[in-house]
């Protein structure tokens, strides 16, 4: 409107005056992870106390079995690999506002899908039986996924049950399908398809003792970043998790975005188990189903659905998995143990949500309230 | 006033007196923030006391202050004469004070008695029924206005509602009141009817009331005393009717301000913008839906859409806004179909000012820059489609857009949700007037806004109008729809129950038509 400057309302002068609030926003969001993380390692020393057992000693193994050595490092990098990927299928739509947790299946069913669709290819190349491999795991990933999102979209039904429900239905369809139709015969004591072979898995990246995962899903995280920060398909979504009325008012596509972002997502979790499949176990197995779309979702939340976030926290993950064996055999800990850190980490992270505002220092100052 | 005496001596002895309150330097700082300092204000005993000022003038935070939801800083509360702690809402309670807010709190599902026995603060783990139930119509006897008791909350209309709020806090033993914008939600009759009793309750000497409004012909003919705030400091203070409506605006705005009735500039053409046409919507349940046989807003005219809260008002805004299917019938702009996507939306220059600006119009976790780039991020200058957003372009326009519209913000890359309500109306208006704007769907407009940010916003309004904009005015304030529109539609029970010129048009007539008698 040509005539809005010249208007005789009065205007007050804008003043520009909080420079540094973007900082310490940034400031505000490493402070609240930070310190849910240190809440939890307090509430877990006091378990180890009462276990008897020494909260120093495992953090010296903790650090020891996942950080210490080069050879320890790797591995927690390539555990992190499927978690980068989980954890994509639970931020991209927590981006638009919806609390998707049932990553596990899209990876157990991903996988599946994988090896099946390239066991006709198994003599030809890798050239070819790897990228098949990845196109059908993701379209597994992403459908399954996909429906929870429809089902929100279209029918309104709560993402977080259907995507509850789904994972039970797609882990009991993976068992159905690996036991039944597609099982090798000669997998006697772990049912499992046939294998893909051996010529076709993945390597290790050159100079490492690393498989490509890891980079992949580097590169995943990175792309999903740009995706929802740098372009206007992204926005779009932003603006629906923000505020779905208002979405809805500038005339977005509200519903068909809330499935994009739910197929996105599921077609990460589903090229995770693709991955574990070329590169780890060579064909479809119960091994798939680690748990590695739960620790996704804890991943999400403690990187507040930001993809760059997601990386530090994955490896940080990883590095506990990658030091479970080890607290076991010097601490004689449970398995279980590191389930309850997970546990314990999860709750502080989400009880760390209310701190969001109420710190006045980080909040932005000037005029305009 | 003598009668009104009366009926407090036939309200019994042992009903509660009210109570004076005052507060005296109130300071409170949020952060760097001086949100009050120095603010007093004295309640007299059996009083109604505008508490009065702008949005962010400080009068929620002064009366949180009071009812121990914020700690002042500085500052000491006097109530009843003597020197109050405050610290804790339980504090204030004690004391007798209360609040009732602008949001309801009762719960929709339990009737109005189990409402009232469920707030009390002793309620017994079993409860007996009949004697509460016996104790609560004795309670209702003394009361000057009655609600029912058995209804259930949920289905009380808005001014029934608000009467049991203030019912509860009575039946709590408060003795002073705080009512934040109590008619924000009320037909003008509803309210007017519910300020009399107000009025009635003070004067009668149960309880003092503090009234928080904008409203200044609610003020002239109900309050009796006024504190105005602004800018976080005491502004001034006296009785009504020693200040007239000019005192009261130059105390709030701080500046004279005249009320100027914006000028017209060009009539109708015959370039019909919006036309309706056998629109159909779904009953919605058991309410009757839309039916509108023809709506047109042609360039250059602003028509108004009158009609009591709930005669489909509402969803005449959702289908305009896409967020209700149509069942039957046609939707066109410019003569083309109409689906309120955002192609088409883009493509024939509609925008929609909404009520409540920052739930229905902002992303409040979003930064000003990006809630000001909502109709444009995903197109370049020319009107092309862009898959990369250009950061850089929108920032320069939304430096460009709070310079033009007067925003104040600390920078425009802090989230909208930390601004207050005028500005954050400043930023719809900005985003939604920018550029070509062909036609425009406004819905109450000035609900909960201040006076300078109403006469702003409707300024806006007739601006975009006299520029060629067709406008659709939908607004329960009838005040609003007389001042700007050219052509008035009454609504009644989904239907177009008449449709009259602005000019010259009586009130009471619209009144008729909007209560379906005519």
């Amino acid at each position: 409107m040509a005539d809005a400057a010249t208007m005789s309302t009065p205007i007050a002068v804008t003043a520009d005056t909080d420079r540094y609030w973007p900082l310490r926003r940034m400031a505000e969001a490493l402070a609240a992870p930070l310190l849910a993380l240190a809440a939890s390692a307090v509430l877990f020393s006091l378990l180890l106390l009462g276990l008897g057992q020494s909260p120093l000693e495992f953090l010296e193994l903790v650090w020891r079995g996942a950080f210490g050595s080069w050879f320890s490092l790797q591995n927690t990098l390539q555990r992190a690999a499927p978690l980068l990927l989980t954890a994509l299928c639970v931020a991209l739509p927590g981006q638009l506002g919806l609390v998707v947790i049932g990553g596990e299946a899209a990876v157990v069913l991903g996988g599946l899908a994988a090896t099946v669709v390239a066991l006709p290819f198994v003599n030809t190349s890798p050239a070819i039986v790897l990228p098949v491999m990845a196109l059908a795991g993701m379209a597994m990933g992403g459908l399954w996924i996909g429906i929870t999102g429809a089902l929100r979209a279209r029918l309104g039904v709560n993402e977080t049950i259907a995507s509850l429900v789904m994972a039970y239905i797609g882990l009991a369809l993976f068992n159905h399908l690996v036991e039944g139709v597609f099982r090798d015969p000669a997998s006697l004591n772990k049912p499992s398809t046939f294998g893909i072979g051996e010529d076709n898995m993945l390597g290790t990246v050159p100079g490492l003792d690393v498989h490509p995962g890891t980079p992949v899903g580097i590169l995943a995280c990175i792309l999903c970043w740009v995706l929802i920060y740098r372009t206007s398909l992204g926005f779009a979504g932003r603006v629906t998790g923000g505020n779905p009325r208002a979405a809805q008012l500038q005339g977005l596509p509200v519903g068909r975005l809330m499935i994009l972002a739910c197929v996105l997502g599921g077609a990460c979790a589903g090229l995770a188990g693709t991955i574990e499949v070329a590169a780890q176990h060579g064909r479809a197995n119960a091994s798939l189903a680690a748990g590695y779309g739960y620790t996704g979702i804890l991943i999400a939340f403690l990187a507040r659905f930001n993809p760059l976030a997601i990386m530090p926290m994955a490896v940080l993950l990883g590095g506990l998995g990658a030091a479970g064996g080890l607290l076991q055999r010097r601490m004689g800990l449970p398995d279980a143990t590191m389930q309850v850190l997970q546990g314990l980490i999860f709750v502080s992270i989400l009880a760390s949500e209310t701190f969001y505002g109420r710190i006045a220092w980080f909040q932005p100052r000037g005029a305009g309230k | 006033m003598s009668d009104i005496l009366e009926t407090s001596h036939a309200i019994g002895v042992d009903s509660p007196h009210a109570i004076g309150v005052e507060a005296i330097d109130i300071g409170k700082r949020f952060g760097a923030f001086h949100a009050l300092s120095g603010v007093s204000m004295k309640v007299r005993p059996g009083t109604v006391h505008g508490l009065l000022g702008e949005n962010g003038a400080g009068k929620s935070t002064l009366v949180k202050c009071l009812l121990g939801y914020y700690r002042a800083d500085e500052g000491s509360f006097l109530v009843d004469n003597h020197e109050a702690t405050i610290e804790r809402p339980a504090d204030a309670d004690a004391l007798g004070l209360g609040m009732v807010y602008q949001h309801f709190t009762l719960v929709p599902s339990m009737t109005v008695a189990e409402n009232l026995v469920m707030s009390r603060r002793d309620v017994p783990a079993a409860i007996d029924w009949r004697s509460e139930l016996n104790h609560l119509a004795d309670f209702m006897r003394s009361m000057p206005f009655k609600v029912p008791l058995h209804a259930e909350a949920g289905s009380l209309a808005a001014g029934e509602r608000q009467k049991t709020e203030i019912v509860k806090q009575l039946y709590l033993k408060r003795r002073f009141l705080v009512l934040d914008e109590p008619t924000s939600v009320l037909t003008p009759a509803e309210a007017d009817e519910m300020l009399g009793l107000v009025q009635e309750l003070a004067h009668s000497g149960q309880v003092s009331i503090v009234i928080i409004t904008h409203k200044l012909k609610e003020v002239a003919k109900f309050v009796d005393e006024v504190t105005v705030l602004r800018r976080g400091r005491f502004a001034g203070a006296g009785a009504v009717r020693d200040l007239g409506p000019a005192d009261l605006t130059a105390m709030m705005i701080g500046e004279p301000h005249t009320p100027a009735k914006p000028e017209r500039v060009g009539n109708a053409t015959s370039d019909i913008r919006l036309s309706l046409n056998g629109l159909r919507t779904a009953e919605d349940n058991g309410r009757a839906g839309l039916s509108i046989d023809t709506l047109t807003v042609r360039a250059h005219e602003i028509v108004g859409i009158a009609g009591v809260s709930g005669n489909g008002q509402k969803d005449l805004v959702e289908v305009l806004g896409g967020q209700r299917p149509i069942a039957a019938g046609t939707m066109e702009v410019d003569g083309a179909s109409y689906d309120a996507s955002r192609a088409a939306s883009q493509a024939h220059g509609v925008r929609v000012l909404p009520e409540e600006p920052l739930r229905n119009g902002c992303v409040p976790t979003m930064t000003v820059a990006d809630n000001l780039a909502l109709r444009s991020f995903d197109r370049d200058g020319t009107g092309k489609p862009i898959s990369w957003l250009d950061r850089s372009g929108m920032a320069a326009r939304a430096t460009q857009m709070i310079a033009a519209f007067g925003v104040r913000a600390p920078s425009a890359q802090v989230p909208i949700g930390v601004l207050s309500g005028g500005n954050v109306q400043r930023c719809v208006l900005a985003r939604e007037l920018d550029g070509d704007v062909r036609l425009l769907i406004v819905a109450n407009p000035c609900f909960g806004l201040d006076v300078k940010a109403v006469a702003e916003t409707r300024a806006r309004i007739v601006a975009a109008r006299n520029a060629g904009t067709a406008v659709l005015l939908i607004s329960e304030d009838l005040d609003e729809i007389l001042e700007l529109s050219d052509r008035i539609v009454v609504m009644h029970g989904g239907h177009v129950a008449a449709e009259l010129p602005a000019e010259g048009a009586d009130p009471q007539e619209i009144g008729r038509h909007m209560l379906g008698h005519a």
